[in-house]
């Protein structure tokens, strides 16, 4: 673990934005999905945005149309509640992961820049702490960015929503795997330190989601390689 | 049990899913700022990023078959060659769009 300091830049924040620039096409476009399916569902534009800006979770978002109703019950709130962190059961492992590196940062602006905890703003983290980096500035660029790009394009999918191809179609839901493939290469320790953990997550994640309806997979895998790396004998 | 129900219950179905995902986003933090950090936490804390990737994207790859895969190997060889991830995401999405409209995957 690195014993620098740990910083917030203003210069950190802007190469976080950039490094998440080329996944927005992806995340517009299942904001727009997401958009397009609230209008199905009934939602006006304000709760469609609101949703987008308040959980800014593209996957328990979609789902929680599922499970829209025009009536709630206290059970019904508590069941999407529940739905919800089921899916976003992963963001509590990039928060552990992230931990030792937002040591030192005071708790009011780590509890405000975790809310802009997302797939993209961990990759930022992660690729820019692999290469030594101590700036949380580009955690926090990187969530605003995708943060705001989430909400707005909530609205065009709105309004022209299904008038918008399948995201498929272009490839677009690969977006963010394959940004996170690309990751990987950076995170890459060489086979003894990556390949046994990377390679028990991943069984484990497939197996899991042949067996177990849902996003469990993610988490189990996830476990299933920090254990594996956790007693394996060569410090890491 | 009324009181969710009217012009305010989407309202509430909102906040619900906001706290919800908001708890997971500082557990995590939370959890291991109460954990020792022992050599073997810290063993396991460094094999964690890589295996939420792996755990994400294999299964997300071969769910989205021979297009998904082929897409996904791209990104990582073109990482490899140019270092930049604009060009492996450009490459393996570009990739997964061609083999889909041709027929395969």
């Amino acid at each position: 673990m690195s014993s620098a300091p740990p910083a917030l830049t203003f210069s950190g924040c802007l190469q976080g934005a950039r490094i998440v620039l080329p996944t927005l096409p992806g995340v517009a476009a299942f904001a727009i999905a997401f958009g397009a399916g609230s209008v199905q569902k009934g939602l006006t534009v304000w709760e469609s945005v609101a949703a987008s800006f308040f959980v800014t979770a593209g996957t328990a978002q979609l789902l929680s149309l599922e499970l829209w109703r025009d009536h709630w019950t206290f059970g019904s709130l508590l069941t999407i509640a529940a739905v919800t962190a089921t899916v976003n059961a992963r963001f509590i492992l990039m928060g552990a992961s992230l931990q030792p590196w937002l040591r030192g940062i005071s708790v009011p602006v780590q509890a405000a820049s975790l809310f802009l905890l997302f797939e993209a703003s961990w990759l930022a983290a992660e690729k820019h702490r692999a290469q030594g980096g101590r700036d949380v500035g580009v955690f926090i660029g990187a969530g605003i960015v995708s943060w705001l790009a989430w909400t707005a394009a909530t609205v065009p999918g709105y309004w022209i929503g299904t008038l918008v191809a399948d995201p498929k179609r272009f490839g677009l839901d690969l977006v963010l795997p394959c940004f996170l493939a690309s990751l990987a290469v950076v995170l890459w320790r060489g086979p003894r330190r990556s390949g046994v953990p990377w390679a028990i997550a991943a069984v484990v994640a497939f197996l899991t989601q042949t067996l177990v309806p849902g996003y469990v997979f993610i988490v189990a895998g996830s476990i299933a390689g920090a254990v594996a790396g956790a007693v394996m004998r060569e410090r890491v | 049990m009324s009181a969710f129900e009217g012009p305010f219950g989407p309202a509430f179905a909102i906040v619900a899913m906001a706290l919800a995902t908001y708890l997971c986003r500082v557990a995590g933090v939370v959890i291991m700022s109460r954990v020792k950090l022992t050599p073997m936490v810290e063993r396991g804390l460094a094999a964690l990023p890589g295996s939420i990737v792996a755990a994400t994207i294999v299964p997300i790859a071969i769910k989205a078959g021979p297009a998904g895969i082929a897409g996904v190997l791209a990104a990582v060889v073109v990482t490899r060659l140019t270092h930049s991830e604009i060009a492996a995401l450009a490459c393996g999405v570009a990739l997964a769009a061609a083999m889909r409209a041709l027929g395969i995957g």
